[in-house]
């Protein structure tokens, strides 16, 4: 029981030390962890999970962590969840807390810094390409229904392309609905789901 | 003593007051910390949010950890960083428990097909938002391509892998430019 707890402080301090650039950076970290630990929540697991840290009070980064580590401590009962959801939480935010007090300590002039921004410069196309790839992934496995390689399985889910064309048409093509906040667009698909029995 | 309890307070009002990206949280700090609690400038928050955007982590724990810092030290620090989350790891917990019970029953299982179709398209939007900021010229347009590309095929990779290459590089091309000139 406490290596889990252990394993999951682990991920989540290795997510809050390496995932740049807010809350959907943290993303690509998920999914890893998706792959590495099967047992403890699946990638549609991990897009209901963006769907709530969305639409939820708080950060979404930490709200999806909040939200996997009370899913991996549930074997231990509510308290299990409990206890899950803080260690998660916690393991996220302790590499903040130490980055930022060094920094605040040590280097007044950090943002004006040669060398970070520089090392930003090469860090923000990364980070954006983690997040595009995390993002390929739950499009296969959401709309197109391939999980992983296997082809053999491909099988195209019509109602989804099209509620995804018009949410997309929504979001970004219609002045009236484009500034919308995100909780309208994902209640509008929890409706259209429940109506055309999308799965 | 009094000061650290109202730091933990405020920003558990900011953590509630956040809804969704790091970035909806600037003019709720606007109002908390610099109009009602004067515990920064606008302009020194300005400074504090840049740092929490260019530092590992949710943009939104290091502003507060910084403005916690600011004000009452290391402990100042820890607290609104306790603050900020502390809503999330309640509201979330709750729901998070609501929708595990309710998880097999048909109707929520539709409702989530759909929300899973809108997760991409907001993936998607998010993607668009930050290549304008990230991609400034052919070199970083290609390192989010390879990093795209690579990532997808090798899904086993760890992304700490492209993090600290992808560093390293944005240091040697600006190293190597810089020696041109």
């Amino acid at each position: 029981m406490l290596s889990l707890y252990l394993k999951l402080f682990y991920e989540f301090f290795k997510t809050g030390l390496f995932a740049v650039g807010g809350g959907m950076a943290t993303i690509p970290f998920l999914s890893d962890m998706a792959n590495k630990y099967p047992d403890w929540f699946t990638q549609t697991d991990l897009s209901n999970m963006i769907a709530v840290g969305e639409s939820t009070p708080g950060p979404i980064g930490v709200n999806m962590a909040t939200y996997v580590g009370f899913i991996t401590g549930s074997d231990y009962g509510v308290l299990g969840s409990v206890l899950g959801a803080i260690v998660a939480t916690l393991g996220l935010i302790t590499p903040s807390i130490i980055i930022i007090l060094i920094i605040s300590a040590i280097l007044k002039n950090f943002k004006d810094n040669k060398y970070v921004n520089n090392a930003f410069y090469g860090l923000r196309p990364a980070s954006t390409g983690l997040i595009a790839a995390a993002g390929i992934s739950v499009i296969a496995s959401t709309l197109i229904n391939v999980s992983g390689l296997a082809f053999n399985t491909f099988c195209l889910n019509w109602k989804g392309l099209i509620l995804a064309v018009v949410i997309w048409l929504f979001s970004n093509l219609i002045k009236k609905t484009k500034a919308l906040h995100p909780i309208v667009f994902i209640a509008f698909s929890a409706l259209i789901g429940i109506i055309f029995k999308l799965k | 003593m009094k000061e650290l309890i109202s730091l933990f307070f405020t920003f558990a009002k900011v953590g509630v007051m956040t809804f969704g990206g790091g970035y909806a949280m600037l003019p709720i700090l606007q109002r908390e910390v610099v109009e009602k609690k004067h515990w920064a400038t606008e302009e020194e928050l300005m400074d504090y949010f840049a740092i929490g955007q260019c530092t590992p982590g949710v943009i939104a724990v290091n502003t507060a950890t910084f403005i916690g810092q600011k004000c009452k030290g290391i402990l100042g620090g820890i607290l609104a960083t306790l603050g900020v989350v502390f809503p999330s790891l309640i509201i979330i917990s709750l729901l998070a428990g609501v929708i595990e019970a309710f998880k097999e029953i048909e109707l929520v299982q539709y409702a989530f097909g759909g929300i899973r179709v809108c997760v991409c398209v907001l993936i998607l939007n998010a993607v668009v938002k930050l290549l304008k900021k990230a991609v400034v010229d052919p070199a970083t347009l290609i390192i989010f391509i390879a990093v795209t590309v690579c990532s997808t095929v090798f899904a086993n990779i760890s992304p700490i892998i492209f993090v600290l290459i992808a560093a390293a590089l944005g240091i040697a091309i600006k190293a190597i430019e810089g020696g041109k000139k």
